[in-house]
């Protein structure tokens, strides 16, 4: 099984204002996207699980002409609060990077 | 495209360095408006709440000595969105400032129009009152406290205001706190472009050169936004837009990459189609705008406790190997130091985070996972006062510096890189609104004020 580094070029994360986190992941190419776009192991259920996040508010979105899978959800604490790790978020997507696809 | 508009984003945000070789590529290729963006909340609360800039007065005042001097030999209007970063009545204030000034040593005679769309607590809690103030997903309902824990409170301004500014003949616009699009999409609105092709266009050429091939050999980007398309350039020769590069801007710090919520619509750039016009420009068409009711988006902020912080590194083998048992221990022998010396009910929080293992995620790590060869340990202590977490720093400091992995073994001393060796670092601060206000009309919550240098 592939881990999604391997099937993606490039892949971030960033805060999409003080509340949200939003990730983006760039498939290699036509096929990779093709093959592992739906995979469950980028799942809102996944995703949630993986981030400590209620899966109601994850947000999926395949968007087709780019390869790019975005997926979005509020922050466990807004940004700045008093144990702030991240504050732009831009490391979170790393945790992602070897998950197994099916 | 016949009749299209103009607008030259000089770069993604004022203060961030304007090329003035571009300004003038811009000028010479038919730039209607300059249009820029000054702020935004990525940096943190902190800025809103203090009412003070993240970039330094020098480098702002040198992007609009450029701007400024442009804006003067063409002829054309300048605007710029949420003026000192967080677009509070201090960030126009300070802008307006540095405005001033320059016209007056570079002998320019702008009319300037100042919007302010910092906001009244009491008008907040009368529309609060009226059911017009709406919590987003994932904050609770708004409240007269919630609304009363804020130091500043913006509502973020759409295109309208600007309109009304430009329509008033103003050479230059100094906003408060705007979305990223609207300072773009003003002109183009008021002149008739299309409203789809206008916001999206704005929304691509909102980070400047981002949205080209090669961001870091740029700064800006010419739009011409016609009736139901637009055509996005670099201003810089050197680089390039391609059809990815501007299609996939759409993704960038948006939690939807279709659909971007504004104060009185929503684009839509589901059907948008991308086309390569030349070596260096993209043509877009099939943006959608759909109107709805008008809301501004609420931004508070206020300082919260205070913090005091402490550095040490570790090269210890032994610790290194058991690091997730040194924090544990260490934490134990913190809060058992501090409520032994300062006392039960003091309401405070102490965190250790060790830089090099697992600081960054704050996650477990893996069984298996390889030592470092050395870890940076960030200790930080959060309480009501600065004099309370100086204390409790204090108070931890011998045990922080030699703290033992295994009880009743010798006293290390781990490197520590300052003396006095606790900082304060001042409060924490925090947003606290995620909340959209109804408004009967987008000035109701503006006003708008003049400074005449002609």
């Amino acid at each position: 099984m592939p881990k999604l580094r391997d099937v993606c070029r490039y892949v971030r994360s960033k805060n999409a204002g003080p509340f949200w986190v939003t990730i983006d992941l760039f498939f290699k190419d036509d096929e990779s996207f093709r093959k592992y776009h739906a995979s469950g192991a980028i799942s809102t259920r996944r995703i949630a699980e993986a981030y400590g996040v209620d899966p109601a508010l994850v947000k999926y979105f395949a968007v087709e002409n780019l390869n790019v899978v975005k997926i979005s959800f509020p922050r466990k604490t807004s940004q700045g609060g008093v144990v702030e790790r991240d504050m732009h978020q831009g490391q979170q997507y790393v945790r992602l990077l070897s998950i197994e696809l099916t | 495209m016949k009749q299209t508009v103009n607008v030259l984003v000089p770069v993604g945000q004022l203060g961030g360095g304007v090329r003035a070789e571009e300004v003038a590529n811009g000028i010479a290729w038919g730039a209607h408006a300059i249009a820029v963006d000054a702020g935004s909340t990525d940096s943190g609360a902190a800025y809103l709440a203090m009412g003070v800039s993240k970039n330094s007065r020098e480098a702002v005042k040198r992007d609009l000595q450029i701007l400024m001097e442009a804006q003067a030999r063409a002829r054309i209007p300048l605007t710029v969105g949420s003026c000192g970063q967080a677009g509070g009545d201090a960030g126009v204030n300070w802008t307006r400032d540095i405005v001033v000034e320059l016209a007056e040593e570079l002998k320019l005679h702008p009319r300037i129009a100042l919007l302010y769309s910092e906001q009244d607590k009491r008008v907040l809690k009368e529309k609060n009152a009226q059911s017009k103030i709406q919590a987003l997903p994932p904050t609770n309902p708004m409240t007269d406290a919630l609304i009363d824990s804020c130091d500043h409170i913006v509502a973020v301004m759409g295109a309208e205001p600007f309109v009304v500014a430009l329509e008033a003949g103003a050479d230059i616009i100094l906003g408060g706190r705007t979305t990223d699009t609207a300072v773009i999409a003003a002109l183009p609105l008021m002149r008739g472009s299309g409203a789809g092709a206008a916001w999206h266009a704005a929304k691509i050429a909102e980070c400047g050169a981002l949205c080209t091939t090669d961001p870091a050999r740029g700064s800006g980007v010419l739009l011409r936004i016609g009736e139901d398309s637009f055509v996005v350039e670099p201003l810089s020769t050197a680089i390039r837009c391609d059809t990815y590069s501007v299609s996939a801007h759409m993704l960038y710090e948006n939690s939807d990459p279709f659909r971007l919520i504004e104060p009185g619509g929503i684009l839509d750039v589901t059907a948008a189609r991308y086309h390569q016009l030349d070596d260096r420009s993209v043509r877009v068409v099939g943006s959608q705008w759909e109107t709805r009711p008008y809301t501004m988006k609420l931004e508070g902020a206020a300082g919260g406790p205070f913090q005091t912080i402490m550095l040490i590194g570790i090269q210890d083998p032994k610790v290194l190997t058991n690091l997730d048992l040194f924090h544990d221990r260490m934490m134990a022998a913190l809060h058992g130091r501090v409520s032994r010396s300062i006392g039960e009910g003091v309401d405070y929080d102490i965190s250790v985070r060790l830089y090099g293992w697992n600081a960054v995620s704050g996650l477990p790590m893996p069984a298996d996972a390889t030592p470092p060869r050395e870890v940076g340990v960030l200790f930080v202590a959060t309480a009501a006062t600065q004099e309370m977490a100086t204390r409790i720093a204090k108070t931890c400091n011998p045990y922080f510096f030699h703290f033992p992995l295994e009880a009743g073994t010798e006293l290390p001393s781990y490197g520590f890189p300052f003396s006095p060796a606790e900082i304060e670092r001042g409060r924490v601060y925090e947003f606290k609104l995620n909340h959209v206000v109804a408004v009967n009309d987008p000035l109701e919550l503006v006003r708008i004020e003049w400074v005449d240098k002609a």
